[in-house]
């Protein structure tokens, strides 16, 4: 009985040890892939980027030197478009998908913004070049930022619909038994409420559209100089570093990898501060 | 929303003494007439009538599933954010149907207010923004009057001693027996004229429910009150009159003394002498 018992034990601890080191495999070859990434990118690419790198234009082709200034400046620019429509948009739906409208058509609803999640960002791109770059007769930062915009909607719509859901009914309920309207509710209420949470969704959208290339090829266009009009083409950091990488000069190489390594810093910057909004002082619950 | 707002910050600026024990006070607050309310199919009240009378306590007991937090959620219309409810009958407050067409759900219950079986001050306020917020949402902008307002409010509750030095605390820093007393500042500040009470010390440990208690009966000189109780000793201590209701129906009404003396009907008096429930 006894010894049984102690086979038993020692098959069950080395179930328990082959679950824990297959665990443990399993997170460092998902940490392994971001540290040689980030560690390539500092090799290749710190030692182009210098004062000139953020201040200067593009130089002529062929030439040694110059920058990504208007690339970063245009970025910039165009995840603020982006922002314009896709902030708004996405958070108001969230609102309705959480706090009004029929269980039934909200399920519509809800699947339909999961699978436009899914939609390649190549698409959204073609979509907006139809819709509006052949129409306008011109690449534009506008269709840029559209394209962006669109592609941050139904994933900001989701993560704010998910927050809402997470506020307790009983503070809805302490509100609207102060003779508080529905919407004051909801506004003055349950957003504050939810305010870090929907905060962090909307960074997450904008980290992930900051680095997209795909969506900016027919809309955005790319432009070595500065942007003077949203309608003029507008050039972004991910574009330059497609167009730079794929060019036959070294230089631009270098530049291409200068360029990756400050997308990808300012997207783990995005990704730092979400960290420490989430983690707060706990005044808000989510 | 069929008032507009300014219009409500005067109403309440313009009036700020006017308590309604001060107005004309009728012998009842509310007249409930034939009230029956569905959940879909399930019916949770069926025809109910009884008076609640004005500056007294009223509880409602029963057991679990009776329908007493419907009944008393239908009369400040609170039921009717459950999806899918119907309701027929009356109910009359001071004479006037809160449920004829035309009345605005948040006129209601800016003028009953209510108080939550789980304390809930809202997470992202302070201790005073939390009572004050009520007015604040209802367009009173006037910082003077919301001053006064905090404190009368919070010295109604019995609280002012305790957080008058914490006012920029965050509301849900406080113990759970100052959260709920802080939850009754904040349905006071919007000056109702009666307070629902959702079993607001099912929560609580018997040192703050006995607080809660003494806060209840020195209230009623100037609210009407009715409140849900589970606790059948709580409802003999607190309450003036007592409704006993089952499975959605209304078996007996009137003053504690009788209900818990001398009942007549023998399902009270099973309930109470905790044969069921």
């Amino acid at each position: 009985m006894d010894t049984r018992r102690s086979d038993h034990h020692t098959w069950r601890k080395f179930k328990s040890a082959l679950a824990s080191t297959t665990a443990f495999v399993s997170a460092v070859l998902v940490i392994t892939p971001l540290a040689l990434v980030f560690f390539h990118l500092l090799i290749n690419g710190a030692s182009s980027l210098n004062w000139d790198f953020f201040t200067k234009l593009p130089g002529p082709v062929g030439a040694v030197g110059g920058g990504m200034a208007n690339a970063i400046v245009g970025s910039l620019e165009l995840l603020a478009l982006a922002g314009a429509i896709g902030i708004p948009v996405g958070v108001l739906g969230g609102v309705y998908l959480a706090e009004y409208g029929s269980a039934r058509i909200n399920s519509v609803l809800r699947f339909l913004a999961d699978v436009l999640n899914g939609v390649p960002s190549i698409t959204w791109g073609m979509v907006v070049y139809g819709l509006v770059v052949l129409r306008f007769k011109g690449f534009s930062a506008y269709a840029g930022g559209l394209a962006l915009g669109l592609i941050m909607i139904p994933l900001i719509l989701r993560t704010t619909e998910e927050v809402i859901l997470l506020v307790p009914n009983g503070y809805r309920e302490a509100a609207l038994a102060l003779g508080v309207s529905r919407w004051k509710t909801i506004v003055h209420i349950v957003m504050k409420t939810a305010s870090k949470g929907i905060i962090t969704g909307i960074l997450l959208a904008l980290a992930r559209v900051g680095g997209e290339t795909a969506p900016l090829l027919f809309t955005a266009f790319g432009n070595r100089f500065w942007n003077h009009s949203l309608s003029q083409p507008i050039a972004a950091l991910p574009l330059q570093v497609f167009t730079y990488a794929i060019s036959p000069y070294d230089d631009w190489h270098r530049q291409a990898w200068a360029g990756a390594l400050v997308l990808v810093t300012g997207i783990f910057c995005v990704n730092v501060l979400v960290r420490i909004l989430t983690r707060g002082r706990g005044a808000s619950i989510v | 929303m069929a008032t507009p707002e300014r219009s409500v910050a005067e109403r309440v600026e313009q009036r700020p003494e006017s308590l309604p024990s001060e107005e004309a006070v009728p012998a009842r607050t509310f007249e409930v007439r034939s009230m029956s309310i569905w959940y879909g199919e399930k019916r949770a009240i069926d025809n109910v009538s009884l008076d609640v009378a004005s500056n007294a306590v009223t509880a409602i007991i029963g057991p679990s599933g009776c329908g007493k937090s419907t009944f008393l959620r239908a009369l400040n219309r609170m039921h009717e954010l459950t999806p899918k409810t119907r309701m027929e009958g009356k109910v009359l407050l001071h004479g006037e149907d809160l449920y004829s067409s035309g009345i605005d759900p948040a006129i209601v219950r800016r003028r009953v207010g209510m108080v939550f079986q789980k304390s809930n001050p809202f997470p992202t306020m302070t201790v005073g923004e939390n009572v004050v917020i009520g007015l604040r949402l209802n367009g009173v902008r006037n910082q003077k009057f919301l001053n006064e307002r905090l404190e009368r409010s919070l010295r109604m509750a019995a609280l002012w001693d305790e957080v008058k030095d914490d006012l920029h605390k965050p509301g849900t820093s406080l113990s759970g027996g100052q959260q709920q007393r802080l939850c009754i500042a904040r349905a006071l500040a919007v000056e109702p004229e009666v307070i629902l009470m959702d079993e607001p010390c099912s929560a609580l440990d018997p040192i703050a429910t006995a607080k809660i208690e003494e806060l209840i009966n020195e209230l009623k000189t100037k609210y009407t009150i009715v409140t849900v109780t589970h606790n059948m000793q709580q409802a003999g201590r607190i309450s003036d009159y007592t409704a006993f209701f089952y499975l959605g129906r209304l078996i007996e009404f009137g003053p504690t003394t009788k209900i818990f003396t001398n009942p007549a009907e023998k399902q009270t008096e099973d309930y109470i002498t905790g044969r069921f429930g």
